[in-house]
């Protein structure tokens, strides 16, 4: 099998070009995967440093640390950080490595455009964290960044404006780069209905991606002209409309979290059949249930606005609306549980991740269905227990994925088989610090607890305590993480074709570490 | 290996309960939604528990198959896999069922709220501004008008002195309300958006410059009750406590009484409106 | 590579749009407002007349009166009654009081809200100091009308209308 990948073409025959410049003009889909991954990475570390901070502030009653003030650019800066700095850009790293592999495609459909919208990130992002460094400091009014609060903000607002745009112009060009060259670059056999499901769910999250991100797009354009250039969108001084900005942001926020979360359940559809050895159960049904998520996305929005004050008949539809998402996501989960079910399974790193995430993104999920009763929604809106909802869809959804993935595909990157007993070793650190920092936020938000507060009363003291001490658990496990990757990369036990005994597809049929051109002739899928 | 986490692990454990003890005496380990002193909160509570319950049924039911499928589809304990991957009765069952438990749940939850925006034939209005970092209050039928404002020491928050019992949840004029009564709240704000809630009440409601909204409450049981802002407003969002003091209706009365503007109603809102934008002027530096 | 191109122009498209579509959603949220009332804005001239042909002097709807004057803007500004009880269809006047308390001359708007949300198209105004900004001069004072009238087709359920105006300064936006 591998021979296909080893007939090299003359004009390819150099490989890659030496050195840093390699990096900067390559437009090799590896390469830009890579480079995503590891800027996905150190954001993640940026990120969760900042998050670090803020519970360290939160470890016992009073102002200890931080000032208020920074305390807000902390909260805002790790969300804008970790949702767009650390997630999304670590999705595409997957599709950049994966799409071409599991498609049968020599690379990506639009090599040079995928080169700028890697380099386009580093640039955003210094944009963001350089807001630090300004007068009035980064941006602190929260990553919604609300009108009209945000049109208070100093300096640091507006380069946060110029970087949402660089890196949604940056997910923009990723997104279109997924769907031409899914639907342009399949190997002939390839069928729509017989691609691997994470290459399903990435078309449709590009589709998401395309539709919404200009929407924030025009709506941080709007605040950025209210802000300097005398336009009043949403400043009710000159007739414009606070809530408007809700709207219009949700609109986008609401897809959003399914473009974080799509391609997660793209990667565990990936691994719990592998390590079942048993083909993912109701394949067409996970791809309508993943269609059908997406679809509803557009029409729930208004359903993180419930205490504005929406008339009762707006109320109820987006509280009918919303419930209804619980049907297709049930059906992933159940179709999950069902591959597993009378299977041959064995429970590896990356299989214990998925495990994790089945499990702990239902926690996320059913806490979702709990907000969307508006009665009930009224009490938790804006409080911890939102915190804890949205921390276990992305962080034990999204993130927990990724790593699975990581571990799952890393003898495939690297050519060499990681550490196991580091892998598990971190598996279940990551896993019990999660819920020691996460579960008791439940709890707290119930008892009363608002979110994005710096100090609290006594009452709350005991499980914020509790909720630190994961997190900084949390946090250092994460460098063993590095460690593992470190280590896999620079050596350890030669990984097979295969390497996993019950994967299929396309890249398990070319050598581990992959050859940095494959499928220059097209495999022929039966 | 594990031995020595194991220790660390239970140290932390142990820090823990000594925490714990020390104010057991203050705190309860609240777990849930603090008891309701109104019907729309107790009813919310009802909700709450019915839907975490129902919940948590389908979380075990789900989860034990999982779990029993990990523990006997295990291929050290010789499982071999089959070969089925596919069922349209079970994935009709699945949507169906899922569906019919969503119903059972939305109806209960349209009464409540139904029952809940349903702002009519109040007794009284008090109109809520939210400033930064301050809240307005104005009794529109009985002619009282004051701010309300963190009261807790800046001693206490810098750490330079013990806190107290109300800390961060106490303020220089409380909000006096009479119990049995509708009272019918409107909502706003003067700067930028801000949220008004008090868990015991079952409301939480934006307040919006440039809009007014409303909601409603009757108190049962007299008694103080706190809240805070739940909007982030800026940097003393942290900082702006609600505190509610409901008493009898005689009570109320005098304190009205006590309370009241004085005749001459231009010179106290001059005085007002001075003390307002000083008040606002000082937040914003 | 030729199909690339045409599917890559047709996402572009899709893009232009939607970014369109987010600048579209001011305007279409106002209609959306206009619709349903959600916005808390406040009705039309022209239903006017019609209203004014169908007094209803068996009913009874309390209007009550609020006021804020925002930070930032230094007026003292309140209605001179808290509330009206009012037959619909009948058009009444109410007199609203500001008065620049700094020295300087202030550009300011009013922003009107009615709550219930759903009332707030029955509402309609003939003469409002909103209509228009308003300038006061240094320590200036202005007695200021708002004429209105309910619509009679303000749904039964309804009895209580609060019109709440919000002073903003507006010297940012002023038109000279």
């Amino acid at each position: 099998m591998s021979s296909t990948a080893e007939h090299h073409h003359d004009d390819h025959h150099h490989g890659p070009a030496k050195g840093f410049m390699r990096w900067v003009t390559t437009t090799n889909h590896k390469d830009i995967g890579t480079m995503y991954l590891i800027f996905s990475l150190v954001m993640f570390m940026v990120g969760g440093f900042m998050a670090l901070i803020v519970r360290a502030e939160l470890f016992v009653p009073g102002l200890q640390l931080v000032d208020p003030h920074f305390f807000n650019q902390m909260t805002t800066m790790h969300a804008l950080i970790m949702v767009f700095g650390a997630i999304m850009p670590g999705m595409v790293g997957f599709a950049n490595w994966q799409v071409p592999l599991m498609i049968g495609a020599p690379d990506m459909a639009l090599p040079r455009l995928n080169n700028w919208s890697f380099w386009i990130l580093p640039f955003a992002f210094s944009l963001i964290l350089s807001g630090l460094f300004f007068f009035g400091g980064g941006p602190a009014s929260g990553w919604t960044l609300y009108a009209p609060l945000t049109l208070q903000g100093g300096i640091g607002v507006d380069l946060t404006i110029f970087a949402i745009h660089m890196m949604g112009i940056s997910s923009i060009m990723g997104a279109i780069n997924v769907i031409v060259t899914v639907f342009n670059m399949r190997a002939p056999g390839m069928t729509l209905m017989k691609m691997p499901l994470f290459v399903w769910t990435w078309v449709i999250t590009a589709f998401l991606l395309i539709a919404v991100m200009p929407v924030f797009a025009g709506a941080v354009t709007m605040v950025l002209t209210d802000r300097h250039f005398g336009t009043a969108f949403f400043d009710p001084a000159g007739g414009g409309d606070p809530v408007l900005y809700q709207h219009i942001f949700w609109f986008f926020g609401h897809p959003e979290v399914y473009i974080m979360i799509l391609p997660a359940f793209g990667i565990i559809s990936q691994i719990i059949p592998t390590f079942s050895r048993k083909k993912l159960f109701g394949y067409e049904s996970m791809v309508f249930a993943t269609a059908g998520i997406a679809f509803l996305s557009f029409i729930v929005w208004a359903h993180h606005m419930f205490t504005v004050g929406m008339p009762l008949a707006g109320e109820l539809y987006f509280m009918y609306a919303t419930m209804l998402i619980a049907v297709p996501t049930g059906v992933k989960i159940f179709n999950w549980v069902s591959t597993m079910w009378r299977g041959s399974m064995t429970f590896e790193t990356p299989m214990l991740y998925a495990i994790a995430v089945v499990f702990l993104f239902t926690i996320g999920g059913l806490s979702g269905l709990m907000l969307a009763i508006v009665p009930a929604d009224f009490q938790y809106h804006d409080t911890y227990f939102v915190v804890a909802h949205f921390h276990y869809v992305l962080f034990s959804g999204a993130i927990m994925a990724m790593m699975g993935g990581v571990f799952y595909w890393l003898p495939k990157w690297t050519g060499h088989m990681y550490d196991e007993r580091l892998g598990k070793w971190q598996f279940w650190l990551t896993t019990i610090f999660f819920n020691i920092t996460f579960f008791p936020q439940h709890f707290l938000g119930l008892a009363g607890m608002p979110r994005r507060i710096p100090d609290y009363n006594l009452q709350f003291a005991e499980f914020n305590f509790m909720s630190s001490v994961g997190a900084m658990g949390l946090g250092i496990t994460q460098l063993l993480f590095i460690y593992i990757i470190y280590k896999a990369v620079k050596g350890g036990e030669k990984a097979t074709t295969e390497v996993w005994e019950g994967a299929e597809g396309l890249e398990w049929t070319v050598p581990s570490p992959a050859p940095y051109h494959t499928f220059e002739t097209p495999p022929v899928v039966k | 290996m594990f031995r020595p986490l194991g220790n660390k692990l239970l140290s932390i454990l142990v820090g823990l309960v000594s925490v714990l003890m020390t104010n057991a005496a203050m705190a309860e380990y609240a777990l849930n939604l603090p008891p309701p002193v109104t019907s729309t909160a107790e009813e919310i509570l009802t909700l709450h528990n019915l839907i975490l319950l129902i919940c948590l049924i389908i979380f075990v039911l789900v989860f034990s198959v999982m779990f029993y499928s990990m523990f006997a589809h295990r291929k050290s304990k010789g499982a071999k896999a089959a070969s089925f991957h596919h069922s349209t009765t079970l994935e009709i069952v699945w949507t169906v069922i899922p569906v019919l438990i969503l119903i059972g749940m939305a109806v209960p939850s349209t009464a409540t709220l139904v029952r809940m925006e349903d702002t009519t034939e109040s007794d009284m209005t008090v109109k809520v501004t939210g400033y930064q970092w301050f809240w307005q209050y104005e009794y529109l039928d009985d002619d009282v008008n004051f701010y309300s404002k963190l009261s807790t020491p800046r001693a206490q928050i810098e750490g330079r002195e013990e806190k107290g019992e109300n800390y961060l949840l106490e303020v220089d004029r409380e909000v006096v309300l009479p119990i049995g009564e509708k009272i019918r709240f409107l909502f706003t704000a003067a700067d930028v958006i801000h949220a008004w809630w008090i868990p015991q009440f079952g409301i939480k409601k934006d307040a919006i410059p440039g809009y007014i909204t409303e909601s409603w409450v009757r108190i049962d049981e007299p008694g103080v009750y706190t809240g805070q802002c739940a909007e982030l407003c800026g940097k003393d969002h942290g900082f702006m406590p609600i505190v509610v003091r409901a008493v009898t209706q005689e009570e109320y009365a005098q304190w009205v009484a006590e309370n009241q503007a004085p005749s001459d109603s231009t010179v106290s809102s001059a005085n007002q409106g001075e003390e307002l934008n000083a008040a606002a002027s000082v937040a914003t530096n | 590579m030729i199909a690339s191109k045409s599917l890559v122009s047709k996402l572009l498209v899709v893009v232009v749009c939607m970014f369109g579509f987010g600048y579209a959603l001011v305007p279409l949220y106002d209609l959306f407002c206009d619709i349903t009332g959600i916005g808390g804005k406040t009705g039309q001239i022209e239903q006017v007349v019609a209203a004014q042909e169908r007094i209803d002097k068996d009913r009874v709807v309390t209007v009550e009166f609020t006021s804020v004057s925002t930070s930032g803007l230094p007026w003292e500004f309140r209605p001179e009654k808290n509330k009206l009880k009012v037959h619909p269809g009948e058009i009444y006047e109410i007199m609203y009081f500001a008065k620049n308390n700094s020295s300087q001359s202030v550009v300011g708007q009013a922003i009107p809200s009615v709550t219930p949300g759903l009332a707030s198209k029955y509402f309609n105004k003939t003469e409002c100091f909103c209509f228009t900004q308003q300038t006061l001069a240094g320590k200036e004072q202005k007695d200021m009308p708002v004429r209105f009238i309910i619509d009679p087709d303000l749904p039964e359920d309804i009895h209580t209308v609060t019109l709440s105006y919000s002073f903003f300064n507006a010297q940012k936006y002023a038109q000279n």
